[in-house]
């Protein structure tokens, strides 16, 4: 009776960084770059949010980092395996025009959202350069395929295992001094963002990052995802998850994303013992 | 049977009002004048023959009782639970003039319990017409819509974007005012009668505006779910709810049995709740629940809170503290929570509103210690689908403009409850949702009389 939704295919992208593709049709068919849409994976389960990072006919993919209990319970998925729940797509899309020269930059996991958005970039008529960074070139992800949805891509590591040896704020800064450019995504973990958009500000460049609060519902009912944009409130699941990011409070973004710590915690170790006596990944009651 | 004493209760969710015997619903119902002209049935909203259900209660007739309520309300289990009775049907009874007023909810609950465990019939249905319905949300407004609509014979499909049907009722009454099963079965007849519910559906996104205008007609239940925050210092600290937040973590997640259930809440020694309406004890009543001692901060007296009496009566049972005249001005703390700072209020002239306005004492700040503070203060409708709407009339406040029959200014979309009246009552949005499903219906059979 109720809708379940079939893994198509599941595998492993990078040091502890995953992708899924799932059956969701009504948010592959209407999706756009920059949306989201939330996961529960059972009965039993949290209701998390996921960019959709590239969707092929009924099929999303989600690329996410296994960080705790249920990115990692979403990480020991295989194809033919069901998924309670999947609403979307959630947020607004990002806001694409034909700006002239546009940089996308992604940091880590956040590099999942980045192809999707340099394609739409590329298609409305921009000069699209891409900027791809990681720890080390064991976390680097979607290479080949930022490389074919950009005219340019640049690839920074922090160790320099690959490309260029430090952050991609470093990058930007390099790019942004070497020729014009009109418009700016930044994504990745919150701390990446709030560095490399401050290398955009002196020149008043416009850009765009995609803020990650928790969330619970997604549609704008709860709250729990209100962030601070220009001293106003704004719920990102709604108003966002893309705001200006000159505007945007970090450092309060930070703050509210450690609310569950020690709960996430005792929920990760639980998920980890469960799965070890079972001796599979999955986890029942 | 009365109600679960206070010790017990505070150590679970199950219901509070554990509802009537058979032999004390029909004792009850023998206590009815059976009047000719019966006061009681102007005061519900839905107009349900009252005296006539009685009746059979007192007959032993129990099935025939909630027949003969389901005539006029579709969800009985529920509204005998949460109705404000007593400023409506039993606010009326002749009886409560001299005496205490027959108990009408708890014997329309009692009749709609014993028909549940008897196992529903599904009603009739109408022959297919073959015209494609579309239901937004799924609170009692989409619910009673969506059951008015497939007995007509219309072919009907409810969008709701959470994984639960059931709206407020699923996600915002606890459980131990309304039980979740009760909600469910009510659901679960919805689905026998073929009405297809997608749930995970965010109409407006996985369903875009113009698929959403390509059915026959569309009836908009989107309720009132959006949350105002008080805008106060401090409302950003972590440990700052909106009630919908913390009762859809504990409702409909379950995060009173983390780390069975992977959605956790913040667990707290003292909590403040902010409001004085239901959802502000709902609020106040599930943190007891979770063992935090409770203050709940009304700005006005005693006599003005809007929640129903039996509710404040019940959070005073059960330890919740009450700061009257008394309003929040700024939250403290660094990362987290450490207390409210308050003030305290004085009744000055009355407003539009009837009642005394609250004014802040200068010099009277007080702080109150708390790790968590829970703002119930009202929420208006969710404006993501209006806005893409285009061209419908919505007012001030955000809420969908309609004429008496569930009207929208758009063409064959109709709307009723939360999102067309404001945060109001189960009982309201249902009585709202069925005029609208009877104007769906008599136009959709002057369109086949048309072709
Ligand atoms: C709009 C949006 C899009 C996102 N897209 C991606 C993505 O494409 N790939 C990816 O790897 N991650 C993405 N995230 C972050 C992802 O939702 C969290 O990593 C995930 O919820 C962690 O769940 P967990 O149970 O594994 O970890 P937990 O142990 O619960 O938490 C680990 C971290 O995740 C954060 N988190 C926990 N619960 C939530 C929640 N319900 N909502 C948001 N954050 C939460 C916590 O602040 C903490 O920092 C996105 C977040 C948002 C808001
Ligand atoms: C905590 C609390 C306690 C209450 N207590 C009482 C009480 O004791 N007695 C009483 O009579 N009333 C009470 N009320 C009020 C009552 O619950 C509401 O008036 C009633 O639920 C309104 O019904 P509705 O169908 O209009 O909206 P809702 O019940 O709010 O349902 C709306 C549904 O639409 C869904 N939705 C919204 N937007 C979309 C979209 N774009 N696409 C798909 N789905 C969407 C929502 O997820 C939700 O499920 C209470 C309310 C709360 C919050
Ligand atoms: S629906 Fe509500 S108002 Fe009407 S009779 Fe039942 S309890 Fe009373
Ligand atoms: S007003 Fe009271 S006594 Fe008269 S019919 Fe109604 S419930 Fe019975
Ligand atoms: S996640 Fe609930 S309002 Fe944004």
């Amino acid at each position: 009776m109720k809708p379940l939704y079939r893994v198509y295919e599941a595998g492993q992208l990078a040091d502890r960084i995953f992708q899924i593709w799932v059956e969701a049709p009504h948010v592959a068919r209407h999706a756009l770059a920059g949306q989201f849409l939330v996961i529960r994976i059972d009965e039993k389960g949290e209701r998390i949010p996921l960019t959709v990072s590239s969707v092929e006919g009924d099929l999303v993919r989600v690329i996410f980092m296994a960080v705790g209990k249920t990115t990692n319970q979403l990480s020991d998925l295989k194809a033919g395996d069901l998924i309670r729940d999947v609403a979307g797509p959630l947020g607004r899309p990002s806001e694409m025009g034909q700006y002239g020269t546009c940089v996308v930059v992604g940091g880590g996991a956040g590099i999942a959202s980045c192809p999707i958005i340099a394609r739409a970039a590329r298609e409305a008529g921009n000069h699209v350069v891409g900027i791809i960074g990681a720890r080390n070139a064991g976390f680097l992800i979607l290479e080949d395929e930022m490389r074919d949805a950009c005219h340019e891509l640049l690839v920074a590591t922090d160790d320099g295992s690959r490309g260029f040896h430090g952050f991609a704020a470093d990058v930007l800064k390099q790019v942004i001094e070497q020729q014009q450019v009109d418009c700016v995504w930044i994504i990745g973990p919150a701390i990446m963002m709030k560095v490399t958009s401050e290398v955009t500000r002196p020149k008043g460049i416009r850009t765009f990052v995609s803020l990650n609060p928790i969330m619970v519902d997604g549609t704008g009912m709860c709250g729990s995802c209100r962030v601070q944009v220009g001293g106003e409130t704004k719920f990102a699941c709604v108003d966002g998850p893309e705001f200006d990011a000159h505007l945007v409070d970090f450092d309060l973004l930070m703050q509210r994303q450690r609310t569950y710590f020690d709960e996430e915690k005792v929920s990760l170790e639980r998920y980890h013992e469960h799965a070890c006596r079972c001796g599979e990944g999955s986890y029942h009651g | 049977m009365g109600e679960r004493p206070v010790r017990e209760r505070l150590c679970d969710f199950l219901e509070v009002d554990c509802g009537l015997s058979p032999d004390e619903a029909v004792a009850e119902a023998e206590r009815c004048l059976q009047c000719k002209k019966p006061s009681c049935v102007k005061g519900c909203p839905v107009e349900i023959d009252i005296p006539a259900f009685i009746a059979r209660i007192a007959d032993r007739d129990f099935s025939a009782a909630a027949r003969i309520i389901k005539d006029d309300n579709l969800l009985p289990a529920v509204c005998g639970r949460v109705c404000p009775q007593e400023v409506q049907c039993e606010g009326e009874c002749i009886l409560g003039v001299k005496d205490s007023p027959v108990r009408i909810g708890a014997l329309e609950r009692f009749a709609a319990d014993y028909e549940r465990e008897q196992g529903f019939v599904v009603p009739p249905l109408a022959g297919p017409t073959g015209k494609l319905v579309a239901i937004v949300g799924s609170g009692p407004a989409g619910l009673t819509a969506a059951a008015e609509l497939a007995r007509a014979g219309h072919s009907v499909t409810v969008f709701e974007s959470l994984h639960e049907a059931g709206g407020v009722l699923m996600y915002g009454i606890p459980a131990f005012r309304l039980p979740k099963d009760v909600v469910q079965a009510e659901i679960d007849q919805l689905r026998k009668m073929g009405v297809e519910i997608r749930t995970n559906h965010l109409a407006g996104a996985s369903v875009p505006v113009p698929e959403l205008l390509a059915y026959d007609a569309v009836f908009i239940g989107t309720g009132a779910g959006l949350p105002f925050f008080m805008n106060i210092p401090g409302e950003q600290l972590n440990g700052v709810y909106s009630a919908n937040e913390f009762l859809t973590r504990v409702n409909l997640m379950h995060a009173e049995r983390f780390p069975e259930y992977d959605t956790p809440v913040r667990h707290a020694g003292r909590v403040v709740v902010v409001g004085g309406g239901n959802v502000a004890m709902d609020a106040a009543r599930v943190a007891r629940r979770l063992g935090a001692r409770v203050t709940l901060v009304y700005r006005r007296r005693e006599e003005d809170l809007p929640a129903r009496r039996a509710e404040v009566v019940r959070a005073r049972e059960e330890g919740v503290e009450f700061a009257l005249c008394a309003n929040p001005v700024r939250v403290l703390g660094t990362n987290f929570v450490t207390g409210v700072e308050c003030v305290r209020m004085e009744m000055c002239e009355i407003d539009e509103s009837g009642r005394p306005e609250p004014t802040p004492v200068g010099g009277s700040n007080f702080v109150i210690d708390a790790d968590m503070v829970i703002q119930a203060i009202g929420q208006g409708p969710n404006p993501l689908l209006i806005r893409k709407l285009g061209g419908i009339r919505y007012g001030r406040k955000g809420n969908i403009v309609v004429d008496e029959e569930g009207r929208s200014s758009l063409d064959r979309v109709y709307a009723a409850g939360d999102v067309a009246t404001g945060a109001a009552t189960v009982i309201l949005a249902m009585g709202g949702a069925k005029k609208a499903a009877r104007a769906i219906d008599r136009m959709l059979r002057d369109d086949r009389k048309g072709h």
